[in-house]
């Protein structure tokens, strides 16, 4: 293992983490939902016509953020290296495997470790590691043998 | 109408925070999950932040009977560890490991313009599309 300390970036992502943190407090305590994005988008797919409003709101704030974003001159970067076939097919995969599992990144992985839910943990180890095994297999591949 | 500005910037800011943490830029995303290579543990920093927080507020809400505008509060009551859980996730890590994206940071990148970001979009909802199919052929 060895670290890439040129692209190590501790306290923009922590402050980052510190932004989300806030708006899932926010949504729990102001709002009583959990934000969970997966849950979120998967349910206007699914939910009755009363139970999109909140949805939409929340998912159109979401998009606008990095208009928002330009505007103050804060523009990150967003390097995709994969080909179309390879994302559609990851897209597949993380539509269908977060809808059976009920949950993503932002569900599980922050909303459920806050609530310290023995389901979200096992299921954030799980995606991590699958994710690791991905790009360890991915790199391998492109390697060569 | 309130509600629904509230919630606009509930998503403004959870946006945000994606921005400035990386977690939109799937390369970063990509050589954080890339342990056994040269690895970037920035975004395990984003995962702490954000938990802390949250933390303190379904503490602080734990026993309330509506939320702070007064809405009921709608949380998870599943308490089984499935196969569906297992699963659902694995393939959502494999996913997540092939494109740099979880369905957050897709959702942001879309206004940054990038086709690539439409068509991963597409193809996610597609996904959650025959998620919802599977499990009503699965009940009949």
């Amino acid at each position: 293992m060895t670290i890439d300390w040129i692209q190590f970036s501790p306290v923009t992502a922590f402050s980052g983490g510190l932004l989300i943190g806030l708006a899932a407090a926010a949504f729990i305590l102001f709002h009583g939902r959990i934000m969970g994005v997966s849950s979120i988008l998967g349910g206007l797919l699914r939910a009755a016509k009363g139970d999109r409003g909140w949805r939409v709101s929340f998912l159109g704030g979401l998009i606008a953020a990095p208009l928002f974003a330009k505007l103050t001159g804060l523009a990150p970067a967003v390097r995709i290296e994969q080909s179309f076939l390879g994302l559609i097919l990851a897209g597949l995969l993380v539509g269908f495997g977060t809808s059976l599992g009920n949950g993503c990144t932002s569900g599980h992985g922050v909303c459920g470790i806050a609530r310290l839910s023995p389901r979200s943990i096992v299921a954030t180890l799980t995606f991590m590691a699958f994710g690791m095994l991905t790009v360890w297999f991915m790199h391998r591949v492109q390697a060569g043998p | 109408m309130i509600r629904r500005v509230s919630e606009f910037f509930v998503g403004l800011v959870f946006g945000f925070g994606l921005l400035l943490s990386g977690m939109t830029d799937p390369a970063k995303v990509i050589s954080f999950l890339d342990v056994t290579g040269v690895w970037d543990p920035s975004l395990a920093f984003v995962m702490g932040g954000a938990v802390v927080i949250s933390f303190i507020a379904f503490r602080l809400s734990r026993n309330w009977k509506a939320s702070l505008m007064g809405r009921v509060i709608i949380l998870s009551d599943l308490k089984t560890i499935d196969v569906k859980l297992i699963l659902g996730s694995a393939l959502f890590g494999i996913g997540w490991g092939l494109s740099g994206f979880c369905p957050g940071p897709a959702i942001v990148s879309l206004a940054t313009g990038e086709f690539k970001s439409i068509i991963f979009m597409i193809a996610m909802i597609a996904g959650m599309g025959c998620e919802s199919l599977y499990q009503r052929y699965r009940q009949t």
